[in-house]
């Protein structure tokens, strides 16, 4: 991305803490996002991707990381989820990317949740989206929604 | 935007300027400054919330009065569902019909009976299978309006038919002109409500553009009279003829009576203004895809818990279901070949969408409101986070969005005011320590000496 030097750009950043097997901070977390996103007026459709995008993100780190940290950037021009954990990581990424594969745990499964379809899910909301993984150690995911404007 | 008209005012002679309602408030619409209550006029879905908690019955909601009738040459009452169960069950229905003659009414039309076709409608609609689910119910319009500020991706999820009030209205007026040749526009019909946010939608539909109805009369306006006639006229004279609903129909009075009416696949129904809310939240979030549809009711218990009715919920609910009980079973007034002709026809579409109304945004510029939320955060930090609302607003949240909008200082909050005067006497303090230059110069010499 081409750095705009001198311009400052007006931006926000939202933190949550994710714990293991904690599955309540996915859907808390996507909402307390996404009342701020309405706040600031953004489109329906962005607030909702984002929105998607939080609850899969979190749930992924809940279910298969030991704990994490969720950040929200949004600034003018687009919203950014990223999540960071320490965890087992993910062997190959391709294909975890596929619809109904899932390595989640048979409780996870129990709870309704581990349906294989978090990380399509992301990408197909998101413009850019990216996935870094050390097995053992940990994965990043930064998921990118651009802003459209809004429509009056 | 057209100024936006809605039914829940205050009465500044009785708010004692206490903080009850502003924390009641789903929508956070109501401020307490200079010791009376506001109500941020395009904030307000008209729930009925503060009238229900006010101590002091300081809010109240304004709909038409008897008055009305005289504009029009034939007038038609619509009694709401609800509205039957604030009688004891020994009267009968037809006598209640009768008694709203004497108020001056031509003609009775129980909104009840337009349910049944609103039931039938939905039903069919589920039944296509061409809905995203769930699919909400359109009847509760301060529900409508919740969603319009706080939930507005849910809005095509709202079934796309117009209110059994509405409905009501068009077919009442339809036949009085059949039968009494009299112009339409010379016909009134009123709905004997329980609800401030029915007046609203009157005065503002949200799923048709003009409304059938021409006033909305709230149901204790209209209540002690017809009581009145009641007991006057028990013993003597056979009441008129009135067409009747039937269980379907009178059952939307309260919570569930809906959903089970339209009695289709996976059902849901959720009262209470905060209860619909956090359900509400649960579904954006994707939860529920597997319910087929939801009645949503703002009052607890659905319309017979309306701020405008007089007896207590569940007072009420009791005695309106022994009144189904042992009315409900007569045989239905349209013919299924009727109402599927009508959904078939589309009669009874919504002919416009619920749309949202942006009105918790901080700026309409991105870049603005962006800087706006950085301030935002950074005030509500430093404020105490007790919630306590003595400033007037909801919560120190509430009261940092104020700051912002430039409608309140941070010298508002008590516990704030209390630390910059601590920080204000510490000062003082500081200075009536200091010893003045004169002094302190002969003080010197003294020591010297």
């Amino acid at each position: 991305m081409p750095v705009d030097s001198l311009q400052f750009t007006p931006q926000i950043k939202l933190e949550f803490r994710i714990e293991e097997e904690d599955f309540f901070v996915a859907g808390a977390s996507a909402s307390s996002v996404k009342k701020a996103l309405q706040q600031l007026g953004l489109n329906q459709e962005v607030v909702k991707k984002v929105a998607i995008i939080i609850y899969e993100a979190v749930m992924n780190v809940a279910i298969h990381a030991n704990h994490g940290v969720l950040r929200v950037l949004v600034d003018p021009t687009s919203v950014t989820v990223v999540t960071e954990d320490e965890g087992a990581g993910i062997p190959d990424i391709q294909l975890a990317m596929q619809e109904g594969y899932s390595t989640a745990s048979h409780e996870a499964r129990e709870m309704g949740f581990g349906a294989g379809m978090g990380l399509a899910n992301i990408k197909q909301c998101s413009d850019d989206m990216n996935i870094q993984s050390n097995v053992g150690v940990g994965t990043t995911l930064s998921a990118k929604v651009l802003l459209k404007r809004s429509t009056p | 935007m057209e100024k936006y008209y809605h039914s829940v005012r205050l009465d500044p002679e009785k708010c004692k300027g206490c903080t009850n309602c502003i924390k009641r408030c789903p929508t956070e619409a109501i401020r307490v400054h200079d010791g009376k209550a506001t109500i941020m006029e395009e904030r307000c879905i008209d729930c009925g919330e503060c009238i229900r908690c006010c101590p002091n019955h300081a809010k109240i909601a304004l709909t038409d009065s008897l008055d009305k009738l005289a504009d029009y040459q034939y007038k038609i009452a619509l009694p709401a569902p609800s509205f039957f169960g604030q009688f004891k069950d020994r009267e009968d229905i037809e006598a209640i019909l009768g008694a709203f003659q004497s108020l001056g009414f031509d003609e009775v039309f129980e909104v009840a009976l337009a349910a049944e076709i609103v039931t039938f409608n939905v039903h069919q609609y589920l039944a296509s299978q061409a809905f995203k689910k769930p699919l909400f119910s359109s009847a509760c319009p301060a529900v409508l309006r919740l969603m319009q500020i706080k939930f507005p991706d849910l809005l095509d999820q709202v079934a796309p038919f117009l209110t059994p009030m509405e409905v009501a209205a068009r077919l009442a007026k339809d036949e009085a002109t059949r039968k009494t040749g009299i112009p339409y526009e010379e016909i009134g019909a009123f709905f004997i409500s329980p609800c401030p946010a029915k007046v609203t939608e009157w005065k503002n539909p949200m799923t048709t553009r003009h409304s059938a109805v021409s006033g909305v009369i709230g149901a204790n306006l209209v209540y002690k009279d017809i009581v009145k006639h009641l007991l006057k006229n028990n013993a003597h004279g056979p009441s008129p003829k009135f067409h009747r609903a039937t269980r379907r129909g009178m059952a939307w009075g309260y919570v569930t009576g809906e959903s089970k009416s339209i009695d289709f696949g996976v059902g849901l129904a959720v009262s209470g203004i905060h209860n619909v809310m956090s359900l509400l939240e649960e579904i954006e979030r994707g939860e529920l895809k597997d319910v087929d549809f939801i009645e949503l009711q703002a009052c607890t218990g659905g319309c017979i818990g309306g701020p405008l009715n007089i007896h207590n919920v569940f007072v009420g609910r009791v005695r309106l279901r022994e009144l189904i009980r042992k009315h409900g079973g007569q045989p239905e007034f349209y013919t299924q070949g009727q109402l599927l002709e009508m959904y078939n026809q589309g009669t009874f579409q919504a002919t416009e969408s619920v749309q949202p109304r942006a009105i918790m945004t901080l700026d309409e510029d991105v870049s603005q409101a962006l800087i706006k939320m950085e301030r935002l955060d950074q005030i509500t930090n430093e404020l105490p986070g007790l919630d306590c609302g003595a400033c007037g607003s909801p919560s120190c949240r509430a009261l940092a969005e104020d700051i912002i909008r430039g409608i309140a200082f941070e010298t508002d909050c008590v516990i704030k005011l209390r630390e910059k005067v601590k920080t204000l006497a510490e000062e003082i303090l500081d200075l009536a320590r200091i010893v003045p230059p004169a002094m302190s110069d002969a003080v010197k010499k003294d020591k010297a000496d």
